[in-house]
């Protein structure tokens, strides 16, 4: 679809925009509806988009498949790291109270960082499986299984 | 009158959650069985968010001049469940994707037929 | 008012949804549905329940279900007559459901059992507590943050058990498909036939 010029010129404006929304959703999430699971789908889908029009191979170079499992496996981790600091530091798991040192400072530091946390966890394996889904005909092909 | 329009939420929720079970049990298509799946889903998610709901009161994000706000907790509860229904969805996909590859067919009557055959 | 009508329209989609043999508008009709849901949750005052709505089943669930039409087929084996069996349990579950439903609470009344339970401590306490004003993120980070650590688990466990099963290479297959010949030769015949006409 690299050749068409209309989808061409629209995706390179729209995918920037489409990010920064995500973004924006991800850490206004305390003030407007939003959140981690709103803005890692609408960053991922940003990213198909690209997949979409410049190729699956241009997308992977963008974001590389194995930085997307580490990634998928680091938002839980910080998660639960956010939860243990908690216990660490005196309280219960995932208490968010002994964290920083002013009541509403502590909670909004907690749940920003699990929020993220979360986000990242779900754009990546979004993305993931869009990519194992995309590649599996060419896999198919490469593999000459075919009708007979 | 006023019965019968509190009830119709209901009412229409229930004729999509049945709509969706049909699409599930009478089709043996597995993408149409996935797509009827989350049909259901979807119904339960408005019955949920229909029950959170309070005549008069507004979203519950604290700004000026709203008094009444409807109840939050629905709305915890469903975040979650969309999710999960997603993951399930993905997850049912590539069990498609893979029955097609090693039967051919992602239709329920083909299934069978493959094994009467018994390919040499 | 508007609820009704976003109701009503929602049902004839679905019964659209169910019959459509070409599975490509299906994926489309789907996407609808999505959304028409999405713009139900917002005039019901769910706002984060709306754009997760709209992103997750128009955006990600449609995209799968087209990804997988492209590797199996586009449509639907006919079906031979109505499923009587089916249909009868259905009926069935619908009556006792929405018998069911004639003991609910009025809709939207502010003294509903559901609405005085623990809601009201959320809605009064999560501000002074935190000092965020959206609840719902409030409720679902720091309330109830346990459940939310279950969700993230439940989405990097999906995505281990796609990985698990769609990463190995396909292999070279050893039958033969006999079936396939006489619903594909009758595929073939179907689609020249409708060639001319718009699909």
């Amino acid at each position: 679809m690299r050749e068409n010029g209309i989808l061409r010129v629209v995706a390179r404006f729209l995918i920037p925009l489409i990010m920064l929304f995500g973004l924006y959703i991800q850490f206004h999430g305390e003030y407007s509806p939003g959140g981690g699971f709103q803005a890692g789908i609408v960053f991922a889908a940003g990213w198909i988009l690209f997949a979409l029009i410049y190729g699956l191979d241009a997308a992977l170079k963008v974001i590389p498949e194995r930085a997307m499992y580490v990634l998928m496996v680091a938002g839980v981790i910080l998660y639960c790291a956010v939860g243990v600091a908690g216990v660490v530091l005196g309280g219960h798991f995932l208490d968010f109270y002994p964290l920083l040192a002013g009541k509403h400072a502590a909670q909004q530091f907690g749940i920003i960082t699990v929020e993220f946390g979360v986000g990242v966890t779900v754009a990546t394996v979004v993305m993931l499986v869009f990519t194992l889904f995309a590649r599996r005909k060419s896999e198919w092909k490469a593999a000459k299984v075919e009708d007979e | 009158m006023m019965t019968i329009l509190s009830f119709i939420n209901y009412w229409v929720v229930v004729v999509l959650m049945m709509i969706g079970f049909y699409c599930v049990i009478a089709r043996g298509n597995m993408a149409k069985k996935v797509m009827g799946l989350n049909l259901f889903q979807t119904s339960v998610f408005i019955l949920f968010i229909s029950a959170g709901k309070i005549v008069g009161g507004s979203t519950p994000i604290l700004r000026e001049g709203v008094e009444m706000y409807s109840n939050p907790l629905p709305h915890v509860l469903i975040l979650t469940a969309i999710v999960v229904g997603v993951a399930t969805t993905a997850v049912g996909l590539a069990l498609a994707v893979r029955i097609n590859e090693a039967y051919g067919s992602i239709e329920d009557d083909h299934l069978g037929d493959e094994d009467d055959g018994d390919g040499q | 008012m508007i609820d009704v009508v976003l109701l009503l329209f929602l049902v004839i989609v679905a019964i659209a949804i169910v019959r459509a043999r070409d599975l490509f508008a299906a994926a489309m009709l789907f996407a609808i549905y999505s959304l028409l849901s999405a713009a139900l949750f917002a005039v019901l005052d769910a706002g984060d329940v709306a754009l997760t709505e709209a992103a997750v089943g128009a955006g990600i669930s449609t995209i799968l279900l087209l990804a997988v039409l492209a590797l199996a087929r586009r449509y639907e084996s006919p079906i031979e007559g109505h499923n009587l069996l089916a249909l009868v349990v259905v009926t069935v579950t619908g009556a006792a459901l929405i018998y069911a439903t004639l003991d609910m609470p009025e809709f939207g009344a502010p003294d509903n059992p559901a609405q005085v339970h623990v809601g009201p401590y959320y809605v009064e306490q999560s501000y002074p507590d935190m000092g965020v004003p959206n609840m719902v993120a409030a409720v679902l980070a720091s309330y109830r943050s346990i459940d939310t650590l279950g969700e993230a688990f439940v989405i990097l466990t999906a995505g281990l058990a796609v990985y698990a099963l769609l990463s190995p290479k396909p292999r070279r297959r050893k039958r033969r498909r006999r079936h396939l010949r006489r619903n594909l030769r009758e595929h073939r015949r179907h689609r020249r036939m409708h060639k001319g006409s718009s699909s």
